[in-house]
């Protein structure tokens, strides 16, 4: 293990960044409107905030990424593959949550056939976690199994008052930590009471003892015909922010684009939640948002774990919990369904 | 960089088909005028005019063709308009093949064969029947039944006549919806006409057609006494990415575009009824 006084941390930053890009969480304007991932500039405050409003999805699956382009001369059509190598980054202050999220983001892009736009972003990136200091009411991550004093990455971070500790565990973050002058040594359990600490806010937490007992692969039917879908659903405006915010909801759309020398491919976040997902010349599968409502959280907690081992699609960051314009969340429906399905 | 499906390749229209007046069937092959790509009987295409749209068809010619892949395409919406504009000549983008495929080399050996179309559903088993036909001693008996609504909205007519009725081994009864000059032929609904045929109960069935003929001529079938378990369909939903990823075309946890197009009836009965 390695440390690193906060007093040296933006040294620390500094020493990164003039190798490779650095994003880190810095508070988004005024303070209320929360963290955001940017570029690391001379000067940068990192935000300790609990989490970014985004997830850190973004960094391997963005938004909206071009992926061919066409030129188009009469009958003629020549494809051309856009594709570069990424450069090299680092994302530092991933929370657990986040990083667990990437494993279910490389469940689906990184099986056959590769997604090889997501894998080469995967392959250059560095992810540092931070162990959270301060878990909210909204946060859950120990539900799914993770746990927030203990985070996954390349290179794992715990904070206190003074100091920074960094734990390698890749050879990646190795050499990452190696290549830090500024770093010193320190005994493995150097973050210990940092754990135990966070543990003991973990343990009074709100939400920590929702159960996932009645959900799974195998209770497939039972839970997509239950009629509390329709009551749960009803407030729902459709308006996909879940969706966007989710670290692990993963749906996408590909369009063209005309740009007047030629077309662009390009592929961005699509919704469940939306009515067009789903529309086929032949009509639509899903013409209600009780429908779609239903499809999202039959997703996280019953599709995926049946084709994922049993591991669910959610990974508790509680930022769904946070947004939703009318309240409704992943915890009201899995409170909800649990009911008497125990 | 590593090969990536969702790049298209190139294929060349050389020829173009009127089958009915909504539906053409428009053969593809590659610039070196090749076969684009190698498919089992059942699996589909990402076909796309960039600019206008991608859409996701069955390549509705058989494998057993080393020349070139066909194309039966139903006018129904942005994609497919354009298409039915095309000439001789246009270069379309093509990626494939995707989903599974009908059992053809396994389940499928040595069985007779009853096929059930309504429509454009001829499409994708078209592939499958003439693959059928071109490796005779590895199946037993084809019986077709295939109806429309008019005798001019029967696709690959002309095949039907020419080939499939003149070989021994096939049977084919066609039906229309409704009366019509110049038809001789059975007139009325599918799910009846096959429980008026009444199909032997040994054959393995591959049905594709409009939903609602789809349900009534499994109930139909059912009621006769086919199980389940030997009865076929192929999807069809809307499709963005066709390997599972874009996470659209699921029928609870099955990806029709990976898991399917091709289910059995008691598999897919085990889903919810979502499509």
């Amino acid at each position: 293990m390695k440390k690193v006084s906060r007093s040296s941390l933006d040294a620390c930053f500094a020493a990164i960044a003039a190798s490779q890009k650095l994003y880190l969480p810095v508070a988004d304007g005024e303070k209320k409107r929360g963290a955001k991932y940017a570029p690391w500039f001379e000067g940068a405050v990192y935000s300790t905030a609990v989490n970014t409003v985004r997830s850190a999805k973004d960094f391997f699956f963005p938004q909206v990424e071009k992926m061919t382009r066409f030129k188009m001369d009469g009958k003629q059509i020549e494809v051309e593959d856009i594709r570069k190598e990424n450069e090299d980054f680092v994302i530092f202050g991933v929370r657990a949550c986040d990083a667990a999220s990437f494993a279910i983001l490389d469940s689906v892009y990184l099986s056959d056939p590769v997604d090889s736009f997501y894998q080469n972003r995967r392959e250059h990136g560095l992810i540092m976690t931070m162990a959270c200091g301060k878990p909210t009411e909204t946060c859950f991550c120990s539900v799914f199994g993770i746990d927030a004093a203990e985070p996954a990455g390349d290179i794992s971070c715990w904070m206190t008052e003074d100091t920074v500790y960094m734990q390698a565990n890749t050879e990646k973050g190795e050499a990452l930590l190696a290549s830090l002058p500024m770093l010193e040594d320190a005994a493995d359990d150097a973050a210990e009471e940092t754990k135990a600490a966070i543990r003991q806010v973990l343990d009074k937490l709100p939400l920590k003892d929702l159960s996932t007992d009645a959900f799974g692969g195998d209770k497939l039917m039972k839970l997509f015909d239950s009629d509390k879908w329709n009551s749960l659903s009803e407030a729902c405006l459709a308006c996909g922010t879940c969706t966007f915010v989710c670290p692990t909801c993963q749906c996408y759309d590909i369009r063209d684009y005309d740009t007047g020398h030629g077309i662009e491919r390009f592929r961005c976040w699509d919704s469940c939640m939306y009515s067009d997902f789903t529309l086929c010349a032949h009509g639509n599968t899903r013409t209600t948002q009780m429908q779609r409502f239903r499809q999202r959280f039959m997703h996280k907690l019953v599709y995926y774990p049946s084709n994922n081992n049993g591991t669910f699609g959610c990974v508790g960051c509680g930022r769904c919990l946070k947004s939703c314009p009318i309240s409704m969340n992943i915890v009201k429906v899995m409170k909800t369904l649990g009911e008497g399905n125990e | 960089m590593k090969q990536e499906t969702l790049i298209p390749k190139i294929g060349v229209v050389t020829d173009i088909r009127i089958d009915t007046p909504d539906v053409k069937t428009f053969r593809v092959v590659g610039l070196d005028g090749k076969k684009v790509f190698e498919h089992m009987p059942g699996q589909c295409a990402m076909l796309s005019i960039p600019g206008v749209g991608e859409g996701m068809f069955s390549i509705t010619s058989s494998p057993t063709n080393t020349e070139f892949m066909e194309f039966s395409i139903k006018k129904c919406g942005c994609l497919t308009s354009w298409l039915h504009m095309m000439e001789v000549g246009q270069q379309v983008t093509i990626r494939g093949p995707y989903g599974n495929a009908f059992p053809v080399t396994t389940d499928f050996q040595g069985k007779d064969l009853l096929f059930i179309a309504g429509g454009i559903g001829l499409a994708p088993l078209r592939s499958v029947i003439n693959y059928c036909r071109d490796k005779k001693d590895e199946f037993g008996s084809l019986h077709i039944i295939y109806g429309s609504r008019s005798k001019d909205d029967l696709v690959d007519y002309q095949e039907i006549l020419d080939e499939w009725m003149t070989d021994d081994n096939v049977r084919v009864d066609l039906t229309i919806d409704r009366e019509q000059e110049g038809w001789d032929g059975h007139v009325g609904f599918i799910p009846n006409f096959v429980k008026e045929l009444k199909p032997d109960l040994n054959r393995t069935v591959l049905i594709c057609g409009p939903p609602i003929m789809i349900k009534f001529t499994l109930d139909g079938l059912k009621e006769l006494g086919f199980s389940e378990e030997q009865v076929y369909t192929t999807m069809e939903l809307r499709m963005k990415c066709g390997i599972g990823k874009c996470g659209r075309c699921n029928i609870g946890d099955k990806y029709v575009c990976k898991d399917g197009p091709v289910f059995r009836f008691d598999a897919l009965s085990e889903l919810p009824n979502e499509y």
